[in-house]
């Protein structure tokens, strides 16, 4: 079974005729106040896509200060400790602010909809999870701006972080708001976690999951393992920095290689936290322009399970550097390379499906492309430097700078784009233009080598990361001139993508439900989605309901596919708009200000945030019915 | 189901949404408190200065003599208590569960009384907090504060920690307690009783692991 695909559907079963498509498009059409106090897990995702792809931009702009500083040698356009703050704060806002919220984006409109349910399993949480990204995303990326943004570095090591080393304000804001970021991931996890559990319509076992599912399911329990172990390490931080205790004193005893090991235990997760998504994403994606199912579907889930265990055992190869010792370093180095294995499994996976079906290249399919070929380079650099000897030779060289740029970039943002092309029409109704998207994605490709690929030599020839800037004559030159200009070329190729997307969003040509002729669930129900979802919860009886022909498949699909009736004319209960999420976020924030602006503040936020919160579990989510 | 806040949505398991929500958040919660005990093992002995947990210390400059400062009789106790409160959390836990069965003599009535059970549970809570608080300002006192060394900052952090994680849960047994005296709690309550138990019994069972590492190994 689940090899069928549509051409060769028996000529028994009645074929899917999808609906015409409509001359109009719905809108989500709400005020700034429905949007404030929406519970719905599309417009939360469509919140998220927004405030990701301004941070996405804020942060890309700090890159191209970054690239014009170190575009020739003795460059002054900024001083050292302005390089400092926009390094620091370039890396922390990619990683927290824009790659893990796309993927949010991703998690909140695609995972109920692929599941067939209608909403997730805790729709105010998952609000409360948006504002506290949205909020705490601001109190760190603000200070930069009045020239006290934090500059340690993304890892942040302490004890160059503590008090002694870093006095001013600019640490205890990067401290203080990766504090509250992780509160909004965390219970992000915990409600996806459930909505995956609990949620998924009859018949729609776990191994008849899409793998962008799947790989979202991975990532949420990396997730909820993974922060509380960096929330306990900045929890240390923070105590040293206000109250005065001896975490990382070295000269009261305290070990300087613990913050190394905290951090790394969530960091290493945290880069699969950050790349599985968009692996999720060009799985379903690969498909449908393939039109032929993913070629080794368990293979990718065990492969994906897999990844997420090793993730968490491979930590210390961020350290070779310190000197743990022979046992140490080898252990982790083979673990390193074992992680190779499955990653390089799914690679395999999506170029087999790609080889036996019928390849269509669009914009969205260039980029799922985009990301098999450029996140392979960064695989592979990745496993040079798992070997201790070649990494002490590499560390903290642009080398470093090459292969996570590779494999964030090249991988996380690749398969991003991939996603927003793919899902532009289900998200909003209307197509994004092909052209121009063609145009972004090969502007994207090449500038994105011409950026990261001169940087493996720059780093070879010794080049050190984090340096403002450096002397003629060391054969560096031309390898950041390369750089600098491919990382411009760059910035037009996002202009094309910033226009496309906003043309579209206005005047693209109406969807219809399923655009691409893809096979799961989500592209059962109209573009955009009604607010429930779906009209009767779809009965699943195959991994791609759409293309095998199975009867219930259908039946379910033909009955979703049809707009225009409301919540109330069948019977389906939602949850309220409620304000309250948003005031337990804002109060939460305030909160944790208060150790910065004063102590005051951190009682009055905690008791407005107790009052909001208790206001919101004493209020039922939505009307009563039976 | 007799709140509005419940609902009769489908769900794939069966199980309530909070159910698993909070088995993700206890597992979520295990890697804090692992890594809030790791720390406290990996410095310990480490301190510079004392006072220490198990071992005397003479302050080199004022010839002071500071003895070993864990109070292991008074956490004993405090540890007892605060089993005992899960014993009683399982019997209003029980109660609930019960209600509306027929009662027939008066043990079956007492064990049946859920606002008992679930005062119990708060009551030997606070008894524990009670003793926590004993504990940390006669340490104080003796000399070991937060900023001290090494043991301050790791011990008071990591008690700290599941001292307020205790509260968070006392007052949650509370605001239970209330609901119950108000409206009385049913049957249809229990997935809401049920999920506040699994929290408390693990924050429980953190604590023997506390009591083990940080008090009764030397």
């Amino acid at each position: 079974m689940a090899t069928t695909v549509i051409e060769t559907t028996p000529a028994h079963l009645q074929p899917f005729v999808p609906s015409p498509i409509p001359a109009t498009v719905q809108t989500y059409g709400s005020s700034i106040w429905g949007w404030i106090t929406t519970t719905d897990h599309k417009k939360i995702g469509t919140l998220y896509l927004f405030t990701a792809l301004f941070f996405f931009l804020v942060g890309g702009i700090e890159a191209e200060i970054i690239r014009a500083q170190l575009g020739g040698p003795n460059r002054h356009l900024v001083s050292a400790e302005v390089y400092n703050q926009i390094f620091t704060m370039h890396g922390t806002t990619m990683i927290f602010l824009a790659i893990m919220p796309l993927s949010a984006a991703f998690f909140n409109f695609v995972i109920p909809l692929q599941i067939g349910a209608r909403d997730v399993a805790f729709p105010r949480l998952n609000a409360f999870s948006y504002w506290i990204y949205l909020l705490g995303g601001l109190f760190i990326s603000i200070p930069i701006l009045f020239g006290h943004g934090p500059n340690a570095g993304w890892f942040g090591y302490a004890p160059l972080t503590t008090k002694a080393y870093s006095p001013g304000i600019n640490i205890d804001f990067w401290v203080v708001g990766l504090q509250i970021l992780g509160i909004s991931s965390l219970a992000a996890g915990f409600n996806f976690i459930t909505t995956i559990i609990n949620l998924r319509s009859p018949g729609m076992s776990l191994m008849r999951m899409p793998v962008f599912t799947w790989m979202a399911f991975i990532v949420q329990f990396m997730i909820v393992l993974a922060f509380p172990v960096v929330t306990v390490a900045l929890f240390f931080l923070l105590m040293d920095r206000f109250f005065g205790t001896q975490f990382y004193e070295v000269a009261s005893g305290g070990d300087p290689l613990l913050w190394q090991h905290l951090f790394w235990i969530f960091g290493h997760p945290e880069v699969y936290i950050l790349v599985l998504p968009a692996f999720g994403l060009v799985s379903e994606v690969v498909p449908t322009f393939s039109k032929k199912p993913l070629f080794g579907y368990p293979v990718m889930v065990y492969s994906g399970i897999l990844i997420g265990f090793l993730g968490f055992g491979v930590w210390a190869h961020h350290m070779f550097a310190v000197g743990m010792g022979p046992i140490a370093d080898s252990v982790f180095g083979v673990t390193t390379m074992l992680i190779a294995i499955p990653t390089g499994v799914k690679i395999f996976n999506w170029i087999g499906t790609i080889a036996q079906g019928q390849f269509k290249a669009t914009a969205a399919s260039l980029f799922a492309v985009g990301l098999v070929s450029l996140f392979t380079i960064g695989g592979i650099s990745g496993v040079m430097h798992s070997s201790p000897p070649a990494d002490l030779q590499q560390t903290d060289s642009y080398f470093i700078v090459a292969h996570f740029h590779y494999v964030l970039f090249g991988g996380s943002i690749m398969g991003i784009f991939a996603g927003i092309y793919y899902y532009f029409p289900k998200m909003f109704g209307r197509m994004m233009d092909e052209t121009l998207g063609k145009t972004h994605f090969w502007l994207t490709f090449i500038a994105m080598n011409l950026t990261f690929f001169p940087m493996h030599f720059s780093g070879m020839l010794g080049m050190p990361r984090r340096i403002y800037t450096y002397d003629a004559g060391q054969g560096w030159d031309a390898f950041n001139q390369t750089s600098t200009w491919g990382a411009y070329l760059l910035f037009v190729a996002s202009m094309f993508f910033m226009y496309n997307f906003f043309k579209s969003l206005r005047s693209g040509r109406p969807a219809g439900p399923n655009p691409w002729g893809a096979g799961t669930l989500e592209w059962t129900i109209p573009s955009p989605p009604p607010p429930y979802n779906f009209a009767v919860l779809p009965n699943v009886t195959s991994r791609y309901p759409l293309w095998e022909g199975k009867q219930a498949d259908i039946d379910s699909a033909r009955i979703n596919q049809q707009s225009g009736k409301s919540a109330e004319e069948l019977g389906i209960v939602l949850p309220y708009n409620t304000v309250k999420p948003a005031l337990a976020a804002l109060f939460l924030v305030l909160m944790f200000s208060g150790l910065i602006v004063g102590h005051w503040l951190i009682f009055a936020g905690a008791a407005a945030m107790v009052l909001a919160l208790y206001g919101w579990l004493t209020s039922p989510l939505e009307p009563e019915h039976h | 189901m007799s709140t509005a806040t419940v609902s009769h949505h489908y769900s794939s398991t069966g199980l309530d949404n909070r159910k698993i929500a909070i088995w993700a958040f206890i597992g979520s919660e295990c890697m804090l408190f692992v890594s809030l005990i790791s720390t406290y093992l990996i410095y310990k002995d480490r301190s510079v200065v004392g006072p220490y947990p198990h071992t005397p210390w003479t302050d080199p400059s004022t010839g002071h003599v500071y003895h070993a400062i864990l109070n292991i009789p008074v956490t004993s106790a405090s540890t007892f208590i605060l089993l005992m409160s899960s014993l009683a959390m399982v019997l209003a836990l029980s109660a609930v569960e019960n209600k509306g069965k027929p009662q027939r003599n008066l043990g079956e009535r007492i064990l049946g009384n859920s606002k008992l059970w679930l005062f119990m549970t708060a009551l030997l809570g606070l008894g524990f907090l009670g003793c926590q608080a004993y504990e940390f300002t006669s340490f104080v006192n003796e000399g070991l504060t937060i900023k001290t060394n090494l043991f301050g900052s790791t011990f008071f952090t990591l008690t700290g920690f599941h001292g307020a994680h205790v509260t968070a849960g006392v007052i949650w047994i509370l605001s239970m307690l209330f609901i119950d005296m108000k409206r009385g709690l049913g049957p249809s309550d229990a997935v809401s009783v049920d999920i506040m138990a699994l929290y408390w019994h693990f924050v429980d069972v953190v604590w023997v692991a506390i009591f083990t590492l940080v008090y009764l190994i030397r």
